[in-house]
């Protein structure tokens, strides 16, 4: 890898934190599919069984939303959603259809990433609180039973929309080629900028001729 | 608790079915609070069969002893003093499990067979396969579950399914002095309490009626009130069912979202196979 004529898109610490946020992410969402569907509660094995799978996975839990809470730190000013955001999303045919160059310039997310970023925060907000509600032994019993019913499916509801998110991404990284590197080494190719986030790659090289 | 495997009809967290070869008749406990007179011996024996003592609490003022229902307490008398018909009266309760013929407990538990409903109807908990998540608490129509501060699990009234399997009855019934409590099949069961309803009526009590709710497809646990009118006076739910929210968790949310979730996945790889990956084109390397 030659870094001199690629950019730096993600620092070791942005690295660092996003792949805290995954593997977190990862067992917290075996382990909550697996209480989740009985197609799912063999899952339960590999944590131990049945209830060492309740008892961590609120703990693995609020590790993910701490650590995810890191990342809304670093990249909430670049997930803010433009007038030129609105235009992207309606054209999202062409963005599914690989047909970018109709497409108004992204800054550094595009308006996919961006919804996906506000999607994640409300999802993690709404598992947060829910997820105190209905962690057992030590919130719950403070707790009137119909707000535990509540919280119990706003949180079911949430990690619906979570993992649903989470595998956009996942599948974006896999299908931009050139994205996981990013995350990886931290690097992208000056190419890879310029086709996917030119506004970005205008910014961060001063190189302004290009359209 | 106890392990009649054969007569299992229904199993938490199972979407095959159980074993439905042998097929036995519908058990139901009756309380007929019209005869009970508080003396909590169906308490006690409750507590020595199942070798349960709880902690000795506190006194409230009121003859209910211990206040609610615990993990150890699998069966409690609420006394109540109302004025229905202008004149005092000491309604006298046994709480415990009400055995519904369709348990939001089991429906709410996650794990597989830590619920499960006998032919005979009785719902019992197996503790060796309950995770302690208290989701059974929040399926529960009359709050009945309770989970251990000593060791996360559930428990409740088991309807003394390990008596009734060989052929005794529960041990509240065999205690019960004046008869309040009888036990048998559900039907002679419901036949009883209709000869019961029919003396209240002719005594005055014109509401008397068999507590047997539908909204949970009925239970094995029945009362004979004497203002089934007004279930309220006896701190019973009017018509209770499993909540909405609940029903739609542990109902259509969990196999749509699951599908969902993997026609997700699904997705993703049919379009990398036809539309194919986004690739930067020009040269790396080049400027332009």
């Amino acid at each position: 890898m030659n870094k001199a004529r690629m950019i730096l898109r993600y620092r070791p610490a942005d690295r660092a934190n996003h792949w805290l946020t995954a593997i977190t992410f990862i067992l917290v969402g075996l382990s909550g599919l697996a209480l989740f569907h009985p197609s799912m509660f063999f899952l339960t094995n590999l944590f131990g069984g049945g209830p060492w799978t309740r008892i961590l996975h609120p703990f693995i839990g609020l590790v993910m939303v701490v650590s995810f809470a890191g990342l809304a730190l670093r990249f909430w000013r670049d997930n803010l959603m433009h007038a030129k955001d609105w235009r992207w999303l309606q054209q999202w045919r062409d963005v599914v259809g690989n047909r970018e160059d109709s497409l108004p310039e992204a800054d550094r997310y595009n308006a996919g990433q961006k919804m996906l970023f506000w999607v994640m925060i409300a999802c993690l907000v709404t598992l947060l609180v829910s997820g105190f509600i209905i962690w057992q032994p030590y919130f719950t019993p403070a707790v009137g039973i119909n707000v535990v019913r509540l919280a119990a499916v706003l949180h079911a509801l949430a990690a619906f929309g979570l993992i649903l998110g989470i595998i956009v991404h996942i599948y974006a990284a896999i299908w931009v080629k050139g994205s996981v590197g990013a995350m990886t080494r931290g690097y992208v190719t000056q190419a890879w900028a310029r086709k996917h986030h030119l506004a970005w790659y205008r910014r961060v090289t001063g190189d302004n001729a290009v359209k | 608790m106890a392990l009649q495997s054969l007569d299992i009809q229904r199993r938490s967290a199972t979407t095959t079915p159980s074993p439905g070869e042998r097929k036995t008749m519908e058990v139901a406990k009756l309380i007929d609070i019209s005869k009970c007179i508080g003396c909590k011996a169906c308490q006690s024996a409750c507590m020595e069969w199942n070798d349960l003592r709880d902690a000795v609490g506190e006194n409230d003022g009121t003859y209910n002893n211990p206040r609610d229902l615990t993990e150890s307490s699998w069966t409690v008398m609420r006394f109540f003093e109302v004025e229905p018909q202008g004149k005092l009266e000491w309604l006298i309760r046994k709480d415990g499990c009400m055995h519904c013929a369709d348990p939001g407990c089991l429906k709410a538990c996650p794990s597989p067979g830590a619920i499960v409903q006998y032919a005979n109807g009785i719902v019992d908990f197996h503790q060796e396969n309950c995770i302690g998540c208290g989701y059974c608490i929040t399926g529960c129509p009359f709050d009945v579950p309770r989970l251990s501060k000593k060791d996360s699990k559930v428990y409740k009234c088991t309807l003394c399914s390990d008596r009734v399997s060989v052929g005794l009855e529960p041990a509240c019934i065999k205690t019960c002095p004046t008869g309040a409590l009888v036990f048998g099949s559900k039907e002679g069961m419901q036949q009883h309490a209709a000869e019961r309803i029919a003396d209240l009526k002719e005594r005055g009590y014109q509401n008397a009626g068999l507590y047997d709710p539908a909204g949970v497809g009925g239970t094995h646990v029945m009362y004979v009130l004497q203002h089934a009118d007004r279930p309220e006076l006896y701190a019973l739910p009017k018509e209770p069912k499993i909540n909405p929210m609940v029903s739609f968790w542990k109902g259509v949310a969990k196999p749509l979202a699951l599908a969902a979730l993997g026609l997700a996945a699904l997705g993703g790889f049919f379009h990398y196979m036809t539309v194919g990956p986004n690739e930067v084109e020009e040269d790396e390397e080049g400027t332009r």
